[in-house]
């Protein structure tokens, strides 16, 4: 299993109603079904991840994010994931909302555009960043909305999301000494934990 | 087995016949003397009996779902895309069954049968059917067959609300339920439509309030409008243009005799052929079933609450341009599903051929299909290690 999956995993409490937004080939899944008697579902499009998550005894449901979660109703999950598509959907805020209204809690993960490869560039070349973790030219990405973690942070807050937990990793999934000290300088992706905030109303 | 058949063909078939002799209530309050079912296998019964399959018929389907039954044939059972060996239902893997519903009129006791108390065809005055009907008298065919849980229960359009019905009346007794192009109830728009094919039959002179051959005469006008007009509901817009376009087919505008479109000629030869092989008091019979059709109702109309008695999982396949059968119809069932917490996975296929796609060789349909149903193969029928697997 990929490397940030494992991580998530280990977020997931045993017998938790999970929802994966964008599952891809229900790797997470898969395993939750099997370790953690999770009862799971995953939201996914492209047809080829379909057949495989189909093939392994996944619960994926053929949905588009951009067409919006309203079919799935208040507190049904006890988790809702999405790993690294946060920066590809249309409104990453009405989706932050919409994963806190349908799950307790939820994890995200996405890449940071403030890393110091991205500033670099930007700042050195001039030229839009292109890096390992971020591989896209800007006129062919599916990454329309990127950000960096201290933008994701003080969305948190303008949405009274708490931030439960926090994880910031490299590009290899292993977190380093520096990423702990400064990350939003050093971290390549983070995993973010939230909840709803008690004042939030 | 002839060089003529394909080699990925269930081959020639025979069609069996299952007769139950006791009294079987139906749900409308009348009760049929005994019935008898007629059906066809494809494929071998593990030990375990573990790995049957119930096919389930749509509105004019039958139990002829695949092979041959003479090599002369020229068309193979209706759903022979989707069985055989190697294809998405592999009867390599699995036993198939599939029979003709009770009130049909290809061999299973139905309105064109003896009705022993007055010896003379049921007709008209067959009792209504509903679907729980089916799936009852469904259970009894698999009683007989030794069949205590099907892996999967498999229908599309009015054959996977047979399949939805199973799940909530009998959740032992099956694995999965497989929904193809179906729905959890009619919309008012697809009521309609059968209303219209109900009053077509209706009216004709031929039909003589259901007693027609009793008269020696048959409603064929009236069965072809029906056919025709159900046809259209069938394929897509689109699909229909790329099959027809505004062809002609016969005669000459200049003229102005004789004219036919193409698609005016595939309606007419497919309405013709189903007045000559189709029932009138079967079809009115079928599409009341259809109509009727609602397994909410017996739980506070609350499909949710109807779906949490279910135990087997389900498949929920869909068509892109399906109308008849919306993919919104779909979607119904599966948020029902998730909400009852059952395990269910879904896809919806692209493609242009409408609600008939159920039917077709549509690649990524027959993928989905394939992809699922060897997982529950694994489980119920393992392949023993060493043993030549089927090319697929």
């Amino acid at each position: 299993m990929r490397a940030d999956l494992r991580i998530i995993a280990d977020l997931v409490k045993p017998g938790a109603r999970v929802l994966d937004l964008g599952c891809g080939t229900g790797d997470l899944l898969a395993h939750l079904q099997a370790s953690k008697e999770v009862n799971g579902y995953g939201l996914e499009i492209d047809p080829d991840n379909i057949t495989v998550c189909l093939a392994k005894g996944v619960n994926v449901l053929e949905q588009n994010l951009d067409e919006g979660l309203t079919n799935f109703l208040d507190d049904s999950f006890d988790m809702v994931v999405m790993t690294e598509t946060l920066q590809s959907v249309r409104q990453p805020h009405t989706m932050l909302k919409e994963m806190l209204r349908i799950g307790r809690e939820c994890v995200v993960t996405f890449p940071n555009f403030g890393h110091w490869r991205c500033r670099l560039q930007l700042s050195a070349r001039g030229r839009m960043p292109v890096a390992k973790h971020l591989p896209h030219t800007w006129y062919d990405t599916p990454n329309i909305h990127l950000c960096t973690f201290n933008d994701f942070e003080a969305l948190c807050r303008l949405l009274g999301f708490e931030i439960i937990e926090r994880f910031v990793v490299d590009a290899t999934h292993a977190n380093r000494f520096l990423m702990n000290q400064f990350p939003n300088f050093f971290g390549t992706y983070a995993f973010y934990r939230l909840g709803r905030s008690e004042t939030r109303q | 087995m002839p060089d003529a058949l394909p080699s990925d063909s269930v081959g020639l078939v025979t069609a069996e016949t299952f007769v139950s002799a006791a009294p079987f209530a139906l749900q409308c309050g009348e009760t049929l003397p005994g019935f008898q079912l007629v059906y066809e296998t494809y494929g071998r019964l593990n030990q375990q009996r573990s790995n049957a399959v119930l096919v389930c018929h749509a509105l004019s389907g039958h139990h002829h779902a695949a092979g041959y039954h003479r090599v002369e044939d020229k068309r193979p059972g209706w759903w022979d895309t989707c069985i055989g060996p190697g294809k998405p239902i592999d009867t390599s893997r699995f036993f198939v069954v599939s029979l003709n519903n009770l009130g049909g009129c290809h061999g299973s006791t139905g309105p064109i049968s003896i009705n022993p108390t007055s010896g003379r065809p049921y007709g008209p005055d067959f009792p209504k059917i509903t679907v729980g009907d089916w799936v009852r008298s469904q259970t009894a065919l698999a009683d007989h067959l030794g069949i205590e849980q099907f892996a999967a229960v498999i229908g599309g359009s009015l054959g996977g609300m047979q399949a939805l019905q199973w799940s909530i009346d009998f959740p032992e007794r099956l694995r999965a339920a497989v929904l193809i192009a179906s729905a959890s109830r009619l919309s008012a728009q697809n009521i309609a439509f059968n209303e219209i094919a109900r009053q077509a039959i209706m009216s004709d002179p031929e039909f003589h309030a259901g007693h027609y051959r009793a008269k020696g005469t048959n409603p064929d006008m009236g069965l072809m409008l029906a056919r025709m007009v159900g046809h259209i509901t069938y394929l897509s817009d689109d699909g229909m243009r790329q099959k027809f376009g505004r062809e002609l087919k016969s005669g000459d505008l200049r003229i102005g005799r004789d004219v036919e479109f193409q698609v005016e000629s595939y309606l007419h030869h497919q309405g013709r052929s189903f007045s000559q092989t189709f029932d009138a008091n079967t079809y009115l019979l079928m599409t009341r079933a259809l109509d009727f059709f609602d397994p909410a109702g017996a739980y506070q109309d609350d499909l949710v609450v109807a779906l949490a008695r279910a135990r087997c999982r389900f498949l929920v396949v869909s068509f892109s341009t399906d109308w008849r059968f919306s993919v919104e119809r779909s979607q119904e069932l599966v948020d029902a599903l998730v909400r009852a917490r059952r395990n269910v996975a879904s896809a919806i296929i692209d493609t242009e051929h409408g609600h008939d796609s159920f039917l077709l060789p549509v690649p990524r349909y027959l993928e989905v299909l394939g992809s699922y149903l060897r997982r529950l193969a694994d489980e119920v029928s393992p392949i023993p290690a060493g043993a030549p697997c089927h090319a697929g």
